[in-house]
């Protein structure tokens, strides 16, 4: 029952996967790979839990007591608000494709000019 | 290759990457047992040596601040990975002077009320960000997002400065320069790149932090300013014939 | 040696986040896939929170609610639209 949280993370990390392997439409594919990102922070934030531990903010709280890691947290935060920038780009690749083949079905797009 | 062939493959590669990742989880320690010492001299050290009360904040722009730095240049990047791909002189200026409005006022209003909420909210989020949960990041969102809100309640007079992408792209080249250039003067004061030079303050007022403060109004402004020019480029206006109440504005 | 097993809080928030994955891979159409996504967002607030990590929590939550929305619909809305002038030249 402990490893629950690592079984969930590697289950939504195939799920992602099997999502993006599996797609007929590439702005679909995208969001499959947001899918397949979060199971990367449901397993840092898995790692860094300690138990009885708080959240590491201090302010009211003394100080001393028994705090989750703020490190994985850090990595988290800033992962998930870079990786919206960065699937816009994927989506803007995915706009040129259809713009330059008529269609948004990976299938599809078959002729790979230079 | 058919589909099925590739279906195939695919199972069997899936199959494969759970047997090694119910290999990796049972050498993990159990959920909770957390043994690193890291995280523990972290939640020790960073108040008293920073003046931080929101230690992930100061793990953010003082102890890992070469990483954020990093993932601020991800997000410029990819910024301008948009721009170039997605940047039309032409067809933008053309399709700028048809917009639809929408039409319900209960939505308009509730939308209007809903941009001075979230502006507040999200200034708030991002002043705050180092003494209590936020931060430069999720304030950032916030604030690009009632924004953006304008774009659907208000007319296109309201929303135009920020769709100009000639006004938004030096912004966005302040935040993420001005994150390496407070690196800088660490540097040039004698210390290490980014290392926590500016006063400290009393931790749990504004004023304090130091560095963190700046470096968190940098990646702000960053974040911000990336949303807006994402949301800038992508818009691309249908061609919709003229409305007689549109034609005044 | 502490021997730390979950919360019934903790179990159901992981629960419910396992079942929203599928979901959203499962939801075909982007338009949709959206709403789902935003829904599967909220869920991972909830796991956020309960793991006593609320910056990433906050994430989490502007993002799904703003952030992807914003840029998924931009770009089904963008693809419509090439889409209708392609239809109205053939026409």
């Amino acid at each position: 029952m402990s490893y629950l949280p690592f079984a969930v993370a590697a289950w939504i990390c195939l799920v992602g996967i099997a999502g993006i392997a599996t797609s007929r439409n590439l702005i679909h594919l995208a969001i499959c790979l947001t899918v397949t990102q979060s199971s990367s922070y449901v397993l840092l934030l898995s790692v860094g839990y300690v138990k009885h531990g708080k959240a590491p903010i201090f302010i009211g709280t003394k100080l001393g007591t028994t705090a989750v890691d703020p490190v994985v947290q850090a990595l988290t935060l800033t992962d998930i608000v870079v990786s919206v920038v960065v699937i816009a780009l994927i989506l803007a690749l995915a706009l040129d494709a259809h713009r330059l083949s008529g269609t948004v079905d990976p299938d599809q797009i078959t002729d790979i000019a230079g | 290759m058919t589909r099925q062939v590739r279906l195939l493959l695919l199972g069997s590669g899936l199959l494969g990457l759970g047997a090694l990742f119910a290999w990796a989880i049972a050498g993990l320690p159990a959920f909770g047992d957390y043994q690193g010492p890291y995280g523990f001299v972290l939640n020790r050290i960073v108040l008293p040596l920073r003046h931080t009360t929101n230690v992930v904040m100061g793990t953010n722009f003082d102890v890992r601040g070469l990483d954020t730095m990093g993932e601020e240049f991800i997000l410029y990047a990819s910024v301008v990975g948009v721009t170039l791909l997605l940047r039309d002189e032409t067809r933008s200026r053309l399709a700028e002077r048809r917009t639809r409005r929408f039409r319900d006022d209960t939505v308009r209003l509730v939308g209007v009320a809903m941009v001075g909420a979230g502006f507040l909210i999200g200034l708030w989020l991002m002043a705050f960000g180092y003494i209590t949960p936020g931060g430069g990041f999720q304030g950032g969102v916030v604030t690009a997002g009632a924004i953006v809100l304008l774009y659907l309640v208000g007319n296109h007079r309201d929303y135009r400065p920020f769709r100009n992408e000639h006004l938004l792209d030096p912004f966005e080249a302040v935040g993420a320069g001005g994150y390496v250039i407070v690196g800088l003067a660490a540097l040039a004061s004698g210390t290490a790149f980014l290392a926590n030079l500016f006063g400290l303050g009393t931790p749990g007022m504004l004023r304090s932090s130091g560095s963190i403060a700046i470096l968190n109004w940098a990646s702000a402004i960053a974040v911000t300013v990336a949303m807006l020019l994402l949301f800038a480029e992508f818009l691309e206006t249908y061609v919709v014939p003229l409305e007689p109440e549109d034609a005044g504005s | 040696m502490v021997l730390a097993t979950l919360v019934p809080l903790q179990a159901v928030a992981f629960g419910l986040v396992a079942l929203g994955a599928p979901l959203v891979v499962l939801t075909r159409d982007p338009l949709r896939q959206a709403l789902v996504n935003g829904i599967y967002g909220v869920s991972l607030v909830c796991l956020f929170v309960v793991l006593e990590a609320p910056d990433p929590a906050l994430s989490m939550l502007a993002v799904s609610g703003i952030g992807y929305p914003l840029v998924i619909l931009a770009a089904v809305a963008r693809v419509r639209g090439h889409e209708r002038t392609e239809e109205d030249e053939e026409q």
